[in-house]
């Protein structure tokens, strides 16, 4: 048997922007093992969330990740809205669809130059992001800034879209159309390209079952499943658009899957744009009732779901949040075992993820040693929850 | 005494100079691809000097010796091979027989001490590039010695760089032949490997292994190993432009001809690393030990029928 040496990537590496630790474990250049360790940033999210009031919330979960930022507030305030069933105008359905496609495009932007850096391809990593430049611009234009914007709010949108900012909006969308078309056949038809990216860290359709992947990581593997298609909600089912799915899984694939989906993503801001209803933006909600909700929204890396329990006061009992990169992390397991560290950086960043968003609680002693496993955290939870019986039912 | 001044003046400082200029049109362009707007002209520069009075460290169970003796190894070689190319140039008397296959070697060393100093640093990461660079250079060094024989069959089967160089000066430049040609290309991608620079990248591919063998050196030993690296981009198109091009003539309008045919080959390596992803070091091999070496061949053979 060959030596086994272990890589270290992480905390602070390089090739993340985010800290977190991977231990690969490789004979020679081909990665034999990997274990993931996230837990550097824990900030309790969930916790603030249950000490502030239902109109502060969105506020809150839109720090939860600092690119898709916009994702969290709508599936909290859709949550929220699930408890009492509260209809919401359509225009401010229209415009919720307008932020979170704009901000798809800016985050598949962000991935591609980042994915055209780990692979040494920096040419490609400053066109991505000057690109996405444009976009921000666009968003700034609507919502006053290029991140986190605020726009959500429980039962509508907090601003309208005025009708004399549209002209730039389209302008500027429209502008950067033959760019990202230049970008796009950059990417898919450079021969480089292909032999570093093709038939790397394939996920096969049944792995991205069983392992619940999400988003562009499971579509990439043939899995149909986008829950703006599986159950519409904001103006998703208004608009005419296609759910793009490739058949081989490997990065090569996700990346095409990501290009594919920023053209769909134009496409629906510019509908949502030119059929934008009149009326208010705003079901003015004075108080939610007791009860638990849920809420979903197509994020850029995958479903986000949040879950949110009432009991009738002005804040929530408790917010559970899961970020699509909590499903798509245990895919590493199937993806980079066999493959050499030289593509390991690649397929890592291939299911675009956002470490920090997923984090929720690690315990470990001064050491740096974990203090409960998954056994322990399920017992912690279930005396939580009889303890939270015991107190309300 | 002369030599002692041709080892500094030439070797030395002017091939720094020079290659440091290189390294900054090199980022230049590369940002103006880019969208961006590149270092000032004196950055190069600037960032020795700023490295030479950072702390040199010393990690915790590297061999002291080898780490610190490994980067003034490959900066020793290429001020040798500068020498030797810059006597060639400017005094057509100078050169000795045989004094290709000494720049060969000498060229090779960088690689070496790069190999040495990535083994000697005691980290996963520097023993990974030191591995890839390992097989890097049994990937490159076959066809670029294989090309270099070519610009070697067509001047008369010199192996003196002076001969070469005069023989073109008679007879025309090598690359205006089909296998001269064939050959430079070859050797251009040998160089980018040489080089360390997209796509050939791999033995410091700094979102892969951090850096790679470079990834313990502080202070002045990676102060040397960058002037080594910026001094190469200077010393390997040279080395291309004496084989393949007629070299450099400092008289009148064919010194201009000469800075002429440097830039262009230093822009062509600048096109090639902003135009491709990095590859892997299989791939890497496949390419040289394949489509290169079999170029290479070919275009001996051609040298041998006379194209």
């Amino acid at each position: 048997m060959a030596k086994r040496t272990i890589v270290p990537i992480g905390p602070y590496h390089p090739l993340q922007e985010e800290p977190e630790f991977f231990t690969l474990t490789i004979e020679g250049e081909k990665v034999v093992d990997i274990d993931v360790q996230v837990g550097y940033n824990h900030r309790g999210i969930e916790k603030i969330s249950e000490m502030k009031t239902f109109d502060q919330i969105p506020f809150v979960v839109e720090r939860i990740c600092g690119i898709c930022s916009t994702s969290h507030p709508f599936a909290c305030v859709q949550a929220i809205e699930d408890i009492n069933d509260i209809e919401v105008p359509e225009r401010a359905k229209y415009i919720r669809t307008i932020v979170g496609e704009g901000e798809r495009i800016h985050s598949h932007l962000l991935w591609l130059g980042l994915a055209g850096h780990f692979l040494g391809y920096n040419t490609v990593y400053m066109w991505a992001w000057k690109l996405r430049e444009e976009i921000l611009d666009v968003m700034e234009i609507l919502y006053g800034n290029r991140n986190n914007y605020a726009m959500f709010k429980p039962g509508g949108v907090r601003r309208d879209i005025k009708d004399e900012d549209i002209p730039d909006v389209l302008k500027k969308i429209n502008s950067i159309i033959p760019t990202l078309e230049m970008l796009k056949k950059a990417v898919m038809d450079d021969p480089v390209l292909h032999a570093r990216t093709k038939g790397v860290g394939i996920l096969t359709k049944e792995e991205a079952i069983n392992y619940s992947a999400l988003g562009p990581t499971s579509r990439a593997s043939g899995v149909t499943k986008d829950v703006r298609k599986d159950a519409p909600y904001a103006a998703y089912d208004k608009v005419a658009w296609d759910m793009i799915v490739t058949q081989n899984g490997d990065v090569f694939d996700k990346a095409v899957v990501r290009v594919l989906e920023t053209f769909e993503s134009i496409n629906i801001m510019k509908q949502c744009i030119f059929n934008l209803p009149e009326g208010e933006v705003d079901a003015n909600i004075k108080s939610i009732s007791a009860g638990e909700g849920i809420g979903t929204h197509e994020a850029p890396r995958g479903e986000v779901f949040h879950y949110i329990r009432s009991d009738g006061t002005n804040t929530p009992i408790r917010h559970k949040v899961r970020a699509p990169t909590f499903m798509n992390l245990p895919t590493y397991k199937a993806t980079i075992i066999g493959e050499t560290i030289a593509d390991a950086s690649i397929i890592l960043a291939a299911i675009d993820p956002c470490y920090c968003c997923t984090e929720r609680m690690a315990v470990r002693d001064t050491k740096g040693k974990k203090l409960y496993g998954g056994e322990e955290l399920i017992r912690l939870s279930q005396e939580k929850t009889e303890k939270l019986r015991a107190k309300y039912v | 005494m002369i030599y002692i001044f041709y080892l500094l003046f030439f070797g030395f400082l002017l091939t720094a100079v020079i290659g440091l200029l290189a390294s900054w049109i090199d980022r230049k362009v590369t940002a103006r691809v880019q969208y961006r707007v590149g270092p000032p002209l004196l950055q190069p520069l600037i960032d020795i000097i700023k490295l030479l009075g950072k702390e040199t460290l010393v990690p915790t169970g590297a061999s002291k010796t080898a780490f610190l003796l490994a980067p003034v190894i490959g900066f020793g070689s290429v001020v040798v091979v500068s020498t030797l190319l810059w006597i060639n140039n400017i005094n057509l008397g100078q050169g000795f027989m045989g004094d290709i296959i000494v720049a060969l070697y000498l060229l090779t060393i960088p690689a070496i001490s790069v190999i040495m100093g990535g083994f000697a640093s005691a980290n996963p990461f520097a023993s990974l590039g030191a591995s890839r660079e390992m097989k890097l250079v049994l990937g490159y060094e076959l066809p670029f010695v294989l090309a270099i024989l070519v610009p070697v069959i067509k001047n008369g089967y010199a192996i003196k760089l002076t001969d070469i160089l005069s023989f073109q000066a008679q007879n025309g430049v090598t690359v205006a032949n089909l296998s001269g040609v064939l050959a430079l290309i070859v050797a251009l991608m040998c160089t980018q490997a040489k080089l360390a620079l997209v796509p050939f990248d791999i033995p410091e591919a700094e979102t892969e292994i951090g850096g790679g063998s470079i990834i313990e050196y502080s202070g002045a030993g990676l102060a040397v190993y960058r002037l080594t690296k910026n001094m190469l981009l200077f010393t390997l198109p040279f080395f291309l432009m004496i084989l393949f091009m007629g070299g450099l003539r400092t008289d009148g309008i064919h010194l201009l001809n000469g800075i002429l045919k440097y830039v262009g080959l230093v822009a062509l390596i600048t096109v090639i690393r902003n135009t491709n992803p990095r590859v892997r070091i299989d791939q890497a091999m496949r390419f040289f030990w394949g489509p290169m070496t079999v170029l290479a061949v070919a275009a001996i053979i051609l040298a041998y029928k006379g194209l």
